[in-house]
């Protein structure tokens, strides 16, 4: 659990190859966090290896390198299998983290997938499954996530929202809408946890440069995976607020506040 | 009731149930009927950290177990009587608790779960040497009378609050002739002199205790004021101690800072005759804060860390290495102790063993404060040392082997009185116990 001066001791990151979820991981490990849960997609051992390492996934290096870089640190690592799309096991995810670490301090929501527009206009089977991964996979993720830092009166989940999601654009409509969903879901769920002792806190980067959006050219106002990271820490040991948001970088708060009262005549010509 | 709930340093609030036994039979029923996230007892919330937090669980208000009487010098209590109680009640017919904190406002519960020091560490040892018998209700709602011998009194003295919930208590009182105290007040000009005059002096005095300037640098660095005392022979045996202010509900952050505390120290430090002789109450010898109620809140919303180690003497050099490193950094420390503690009391997870402790508070929100202390744990670790636990609220628990050499031993005695884990903290939690 937090300690007196904001450190925490476990780590649950679903979406183990997520590259600001394992940035979060590796500063709070620096911190003093002792136990990390990596859920990973094909973990090892449990499935093929790199199954989704396509284009525009998130994932890539393999869990267990990461694993024993983390290990490196001085931390204690668990790698259990996670299938997003397949909610019936969520369960036996917290469950597992669980029995592995005990208490969980920080549940991280950190999977998801981008795509693009042009592609996804193509197939909308795939948007769906697209929509499907970054939004209702959420959904049952944090339902779960509350129930167990409800009962254990502590804990936060982090969730990874987007600025994508605070006004959807029409260069990127699907990622845009899954992430306002998810954005409406873990505001909803940090008012459902008000008082219970467990917070969420929403983290919003801009456009963040990384193997997610390798190949596209940056937005203004963009991060790496290491600013928010750092960003999300901060807010992790300082918040007490139930429900808790981080825009990263802090200007795109602001911005966006102004952003939103766009007419959508001049918004639908943003050229992306 | 859900209540969320602090130690004293207004740190880390956790939710939990609260419940209040009146006596022995609701004490049991509620530990027979522990949630799944366990049960702790609490008192009046003294310890610093999260010894009597239990977060999503159980904890039992134990200040409604408040039966005690006296008899020839020995005293038997409920867990829930405040040591405040007994003293106001005992002084003025000639008696005195065996050992004191810095407050009167413990249970005897509390001062022997946490095995509480006093000034008179280095000849009485801790509260729990003083004790004749528990009574202890122990997982499943089990009540067991424990006399010294039993490994589970030994578990018990300094056991947090993990091996059950003490329900009773018998400890031996010393006589005292008065309400006075005779006190020797000595300024010294740094931290060897400090040193050098605890060593060779404190065997002189029954009570003795130094502060010391941590923020004042160079040479002056870890200058004190040492007071040194018993009870006087003869004077009023009136004690009616009385609350001199209140701390306001809600101080800001920062009142306590670098330069408000370093004025404080130096006028502190001014106030006090170079040698002098004098007598004072048992209240402003024993428990000067307790004259500001709810002092800790001078620290604001964010809180404060209370971080004590003891050293084993012959590792001095880590004590200036502590001190030399607190003082460079300029960390803002109100108030810093200074004690030479003698031999332990035998309980398996008891803090005190013979060496020099040092104890600091600092506001929660420095810079760098726990890498500091965390370096601070190895080092006292390393010296055959230990951190306090009942004031810990941030120590990892990869430190606690090194640090509590028995904390197997005691673990497989708590294992044996409570096989399912049922008494469990916060700090239990934390630190792996």
């Amino acid at each position: 659990m937090k300690n007196s001066l904001g450190a925490v001791d476990t780590v649950l990151l679903l979406g183990g190859r997520s590259e600001i979820g394992l940035e979060i991981v590796r500063l709070l490990v620096r911190l003093g966090a002792s136990r990390v849960v990596l859920a990973v997609r094909d973990a090892p051992g449990l499935g093929g290896p790199g199954a989704g390492s396509g284009p525009g996934s998130e994932a890539g290096s393999g869990s267990e390198a990461e694993a024993g870089r983390l290990s490196g640190l001085g931390a204690e690592v668990h790698v259990v299998p996670f299938d997003a799309l397949d909610p019936g096991s969520h369960q036996e995810v917290f469950d597992a983290a669980v029995r592995l670490v005990g208490d969980l301090d920080v549940v991280i929501s950190g999977f998801g997938v981008l795509g693009s527009q042009a592609a996804y206009d193509a197939d909308p089977a795939a948007a769906m499954t697209a929509v499907a991964v970054n939004y209702g996979a959420h959904v049952s993720v944090g339902l779960h996530a509350a129930r167990v830092l409800r009962a254990q009166g502590h804990g936060t989940l982090v969730v990874l929202s987007s600025v994508a999601g605070a006004r959807v654009r029409r260069a990127n409509f699907v990622y845009g809408s899954a992430k306002a969903g998810l954005d409406g879901f873990a505001q909803g769920l940090g008012d459902a946890l008000h008082g219970s002792g467990a917070r969420v806190l929403i983290v919003r980067p801009g456009f963040v440069i990384g193997r997610m959006t390798e190949g596209l050219t940056p937005a203004p106002l963009s991060s790496t995976p290491r600013q928010v990271a750092v960003a999300t820490v901060r807010a992790l040991r300082d918040g007490t607020r139930t429900s808790a948001e981080v825009w990263v970088p802090r200007a795109l708060g602001p911005a966006f506040g102004v952003l939103r009262l766009l007419p959508r005549a001049l918004w639908r010509r943003m050229p992306r | 009731m859900t209540t969320f709930l602090t130690g004293w340093g207004r740190t880390a609030p956790t939710p939990a149930t609260l419940a209040r036994p009146r006596d022995l039979g609701e004490l049991s029923e509620l530990v027979a009927a522990a949630p799944v996230r366990g049960v702790v007892p609490r008192g009046l919330g003294r310890a610093y950290g999260d010894a009597a937090q239990n977060s999503g669980g159980l904890v039992l208000d134990c200040t409604g177990l408040d039966k005690w009487t006296f008899d020839d010098g020995r005293v038997t209590a409920s867990g829930g009587v405040s040591l405040h109680e007994l003293m106001t009640a005992l002084v003025p017919r000639g008696w005195f608790v065996p050992v004191s904190p810095g407050t009167r406002h413990v249970t005897v519960g509390g001062a022997i779960a946490a095995d509480v020091h006093g000034k008179n560490h280095h000849r009485d040892s801790s509260f729990g040497a003083h004790v004749r018998s528990l009574t202890l209700v122990t997982a499943g709602g089990t009540v067991r009378t424990l006399s010294p011998a039993d490994p589970l009194f030994q578990a018990t003295v300094g056991g947090m609050g993990l091996t059950g919930v003490i329900a009773e208590a018998t400890f031996d009182c010393v006589p005292v002739e008065s309400s006075r105290m005779l006190v020797d007040i000595e300024r010294t000009a740094d931290l060897d002199e400090t040193m050098a005059a605890m060593a060779s002096g404190d065997d002189r005095y029954r009570y003795t205790v130094a502060w010391i300037d941590l923020l004042a640098r160079g040479r002056r660095l870890g200058r004190g004021v040492l007071t040194r005392g018993d009870h006087a022979r003869r004077g009023t045996s009136d004690f009616a101690p009385r609350t001199l202010v209140r701390a306001p509900a809600r101080a800001p952050g920062g009142l306590l800072n670098g330069l408000s505390v370093r004025a404080f120290n130096e006028a502190w430090y001014r106030k006090a005759p170079r040698r002098a002789t004098v007598v004072q109450g048992i209240a402003p010898f024993f428990h000067p804060l307790d004259a500001v109620e709810g002092w800790n809140r001078m620290y604001g919303p964010r809180g404060f860390v209370q971080y004590q180690f003891v050293v084993p003497f012959g590792a001095e050099e880590t004590l200036r290495r502590i001190v030399g490193t607190l003082s460079a950094r300029g960390t803002v420390s109100f108030v810093p102790v200074l004690k030479r503690f003698g031999p332990g009391s035998g309980g398996l997870l008891s803090f005190p063993l013979p060496g020099w402790t040092l104890a600091l508070d600092v506001p929660a929100g420095q810079r760098g404060l726990g890498e500091l202390l965390r370096g601070f744990d190895e080092l006292v670790a390393r010296a055959g040392g230990r951190v306090y636990l009942a004031k810990d609220s941030r120590m990892r628990s990869d430190m606690m082997a090194e640090m509590y050499p028995s904390l197997q031993r005691w673990r497989r005695i708590r294992d044996e009185a409570d096989p399912a884990g049922l008494f469990r903290s916060d700090l239990a939690r934390r630190l792996g116990l």
